[in-house]
């Protein structure tokens, strides 16, 4: 069968994106193999490791459980996405580099992602609450320790560098 | 893993969605949040000829309340009921519930209507909608609007009423009378995982104290949820007894997760504290 293509538009990471596309290409597919970004990753494909989490609109989804014919006309932030502007490491990502928050990486976009889109609702977690944030993303390397330190000072971070300097 | 090719319909109105369901019914699928129909397309459990994505129905992303219930429509996302502070106040058992639903990251996508058609019997909310006495409505060309009463609508394991012409709009979970207490609970493996046993309690009592009415539902107990009266179980505040009386009127089944035993015990352990929450919830 000739599979039918859809015109999409998106905006990813505050970058106008159009591509055609079967109605079964899933969102994370759409990154990476359309629009080369290869930050997502794909890990179990059906919903349950969180690696190829992004944000829709702002709000944290799994891009493995979602079409980009779906998505057409919304904006996606990736990992990619989630440094400054002037490209330097986010305060996520420089938390994650400070408190050994990754060993292979596989998984940590969509860490990056989920904790980037928690910090905006919730600028000072405790501990348990940094548990609970990332309850839906698997790492098989490191014990999550120090991931639930990268959200505190992940945390801390976005505080300083949001305080209006004295 | 990826899903078989699919014909896909992006209706702009509910018009629209129920129409191509009239004419492609058979072949297709209602596509909303997508949290367990795609998994089922990405392992290929699952090939529709078409999908049909309600995702544009913007109208449906409500939850409303008044003094009578909840109204829950076709797009509001796990996350919409379970931040709702009306609907909370008004269903408390709405959110107890529906933050156990796997993970946060899944409840932004994942519809409450969405769940309940999917029926999965370890669902929360097809048990809340159970226990609550609530309603389903759908809508189809051929018969317009119907109303289908829980205890209708879940027809067995991921079967529901809702048949393949009709869209289900809204979900609407009335409020217990009375001074009723709720309580939510259940045991996975892992945070956020199927449950091996949940249980939602209500009790309701009367001005003294006395237990007046007391109700429990179950998922993961059986292919549907399982509702049990245990008014009378419950009467004297006798909780373990009444949990005992629950465990006795539930037939598990033994599946890799956990044996038939053990799912009993858990309903025994976790039906006797959620009583006791839901009670010390409105007691004098």
């Amino acid at each position: 069968m000739t599979e039918q293509l859809h015109q999409v538009t998106l905006t990813v990471n505050g970058v106008t994106r159009r591509g055609a596309v079967p109605a079964r290409r899933l969102l994370a597919d759409f990154l990476r193999r359309d629009l080369a970004l290869t930050g997502t990753h794909l890990g179990c494909e059906h919903g349950v490791c969180g690696a190829c989490t992004v944000l829709l609109d702002g709000v944290p989804v799994r891009s493995c459980l979602l079409f980009a014919v779906s998505a057409d006309g919304h904006e996606v932030t990736t990992v990619e996405g989630c440094c400054q502007t002037s490209g330097d490491l986010g305060p996520v990502q420089q938390a994650f580099l400070e408190c050994h928050g990754l060993q292979c990486g596989f998984c940590t976009p969509g860490f990056i992602t989920t904790i980037t889109a928690y910090l905006e609702e919730n600028p000072k977690p405790t501990e348990e609450e940094a548990r609970e944030a990332i309850g839906g993303n698997l790492c098989r390397c490191t014990g999550y320790q120090n991931i639930v330190a990268a959200v505190l000072r992940a945390a801390e971070l976005k505080r300083e560098r949001e305080a209006p300097h004295a | 893993m990826k899903p078989p090719p699919v014909v896909y319909h992006g209706p702009d109105t509910l018009e629209e969605a129920v129409r191509l369901l009239a004419e492609h019914g058979a072949e297709a699928k209602v596509l909303a949040g997508g949290q367990s129909l795609v998994p089922m397309l990405n392992m290929r459990l699952t090939a529709p000829r078409r999908l049909v994505d309600v995702n544009r129905l913007d109208e449906l992303a409500y939850v409303r309340s008044d003094r009578h219930g909840v109204r829950v429509g076709a797009l509001a996302r796990h996350a919409d009921v379970e931040r709702a502070t009306h609907a909370f106040e008004t269903v408390p058992l709405l959110r107890q519930a529906v933050r156990t639903v796997a993970h946060p990251t899944i409840r932004n996508r994942g519809t409450t209507v969405g769940s309940l058609v999917h029926a999965d019997p370890a669902g929360e909310m097809p048990a809340v909608l159970a226990l609550l006495d609530g309603e389903v409505l759908l809508r189809s060309e051929r018969d317009g609007e119907r109303t289908v009463a829980a205890a209708d609508f879940f027809v067995g394991p991921m079967e529901s009423a809702c048949r393949e012409d009709e869209v289900a709009v809204e979900a609407y979970f009335p409020r217990p009378a009375g001074r009723t207490g709720t309580d939510w609970r259940e045991l996975s493996r892992r945070s956020g995982d199927y449950a091996l046993c949940g249980v939602g309690t209500l009790v309701r009592v009367d001005d003294a104290g006395a237990v007046v009415a007391a109700r429990a539902a179950y998922i993961a107990m059986g292919s549907v949820p399982q509702v049990v009266d245990l008014t009378e179980a419950a009467a004297d505040g006798d909780w373990s007894a009444a949990a005992e009386s629950a465990a006795d009127q539930l037939d598990p089944e033994d599946d890799i997760h956990a044996s038939a035993e053990y799912r009993r015990h858990l309903a025994r352990v976790l039906t006797a504290r959620s009583l006791k929450a839901s009670y010390e919830a409105v007691a004098p």
